[in-house]
């Protein structure tokens, strides 16, 4: 419900903005005309959607099973982590951005470069949080498995791990909100499909409201996808303590 | 006949960062008894339970068994919390021990022991369904199904309140029977009223007092006289 009313008043505003201010409509179109070009453009816009959608699933899958197993080699093997951990950080201070042009270059113009970039942005969230959630176990759940004779892969399995999914879930959130930008830029630097694809075609030739329709379309996927991501998560990992249940 | 050996704790030493946490403990627990340990906050007594347990090394000293057997694998060990996880339901958590060990679990007998506990119906519920009390009997239960003849418990009971404490009291002391037992406890009326005699553990470094007796047998209720004389002696011993 504050969701639509927030949304009511920003086409209010923008709506207002393109009423009463001289601003040319290939600088900012009305609503009006971008509904348009959403119905008029509709083909274009769902092949497109597809591409993309396609794009951001497949570099959350392989991009959250990377960092997984990252994060897991990390917590069994020390080393790994004492080698590993230094070079993840390091990597943060390169503009995965930077990267886009070189990635068309290698892995051409297909979906190939862009599920890359996407795996690029979310690997670091998703790893560092899982790796984060399985060194900070509560020491006393440590100490029983101890005391309880237990090998260290079976305590990983059955207490580390368990116990990290809350932490790697919240990584989970932040790589869905980010995995569109990723797909996106990727598109951006070149494609031949995709809502990047349509909103740089619609830019060079000045259609301004298909550009805003792509925009649209890009914000609602955006959204729906976190929204099921979170719920989901939520559902799964019902011990979390923001998705707790319980009587007391 | 009685399965449980004695523990003999010898020589004890632990130091941390240059101070000598407590030296020369020595302590015997007879076998099947319910021995109390008490004493000021950061006196030792953790870290002795933890010595004994395995979870920690100390400087000099032993704790070995009376029939010589390594401790390694006998001793179960009960924290101040009760340490479920979350994850797991009720039933899971009493089983955990055989589950992390790689062997088959057996609801039979964690289903007669949640029983004992009186959470039988509560065996599918998770841990955040439980009450405060139900939580701690899951604990015991868990405890229970690890069939260790040595049990340490390390405050167990602190975190409830005084109705709920003194049922979980008389329920531990009934399920514990039999088991060579260490509980470490704040509480000198938990200590006078479920062990079978009591030491308290003060100074620094720590010394170990001469063993105090309670006469009856355990668990006595909480209006005994007795109870009641020696915990007012033992708050007088820990004041000083």
């Amino acid at each position: 419900m504050r969701g639509i009313i927030t949304f009511a008043v920003f086409l209010a505003v923008w709506w207002a903005v393109t009423q009463f201010c001289p601003v040319p409509p290939y600088m900012l179109p009305t609503p009006q005309s971008v509904a348009t070009a959403l119905v008029a453009q509709r083909n274009l816009l769902f092949d497109n959607t597809l591409v993309t959608l396609a794009e951001i699933l497949l570099g959350l899958f392989f991009g959250t099973l990377m960092g997984a197993l990252a994060a897991l080699a990390m917590a069994a093997l020390p080393p790994v982590q004492r080698w590993l951990m230094p070079v993840l950080v390091l990597s943060q201070a390169i503009p995965v951005f930077a990267l886009a042009p070189l990635l068309a270059l290698w892995f051409g113009f297909g979906m190939t470069s862009k599920i890359i970039m996407t795996i690029l942005v979310i690997f670091f969230p998703v790893t560092a949080s899982l790796a984060d959630g399985l060194r900070l176990t509560e020491p006393g759940w440590l100490d029983m498995a101890a005391a309880m004779n237990a090998s260290r892969f079976s305590t990983l399995c059955h207490v580390r791990l368990p116990a990290a999914l809350p932490s790697f879930a919240s990584g989970l959130r932040v790589a869905t909100a980010l995995a569109p930008i990723g797909a996106i830029i990727g598109e951006w630097v070149g494609a031949s499909s995709g809502l990047g694809y349509v909103m740089i075609n619609a830019n060079a030739r000045i259609q301004t409201d298909v550009m805003f329709a792509a925009l649209f379309v890009l914000c609602v996927l955006a959204v729906l996808l976190f929204t099921i991501v979170d719920r989901t998560l939520r559902k799964l990992i019902y011990w979390a303590p923001d998705s707790q249940r319980g009587f007391s | 006949m009685n399965p449980c050996p004695s523990l003999h704790i010898q020589n004890l030493a632990l130091h941390y960062g240059g101070q000598i946490i407590f030296e020369n403990l020595n302590l015997t627990i007879q076998s099947g008894q319910l021995v109390a340990l008490l004493g000021p906050s950061g006196v030792g007594k953790t870290s002795l339970l933890r010595i004994i347990a395995g979870l920690e090394v100390p400087f000099a000293g032993q704790v070995t068994a009376s029939d010589n057997v390594p401790l390694s694998g006998r001793i179960a060990y009960m924290a101040q919390q009760d340490l479920l996880l979350p994850w797991a339901r009720v039933i899971d958590n009493v089983m955990l021990g055989a589950k992390l060990r790689g062997m088959k679990p057996d609801p039979d007998r964690a289903m007669n022991l949640l029983e004992r506990v009186g959470l039988a119906e509560r065996a599918k519920s998770l841990p955040v369904e439980l009450s405060g009390g139900m939580r701690q009997r899951v604990a015991i239960a868990r405890t229970l199904y690890e069939e260790r003849p040595i049990v340490l418990m390390d405050e167990p009971f602190s975190a409830l309140d005084a109705i709920t404490r003194t049922k979980i009291q008389d329920l531990a002391a009934e399920l514990l029977a039999g088991c060579t037992t260490l509980l470490i406890t704040h509480d000198p009326m938990e200590a006078c009223r479920i062990s079978h005699h009591l030491v308290v553990l003060t100074g620094a470094p720590a010394r170990l007092g001469a063993p105090v007796e309670v006469p009856g047998i355990p668990p006595r209720a909480p209006d005994n006289l007795l109870v009641l004389q020696t915990q007012a002696e033992l708050l007088r011993m820990l004041a000083q």
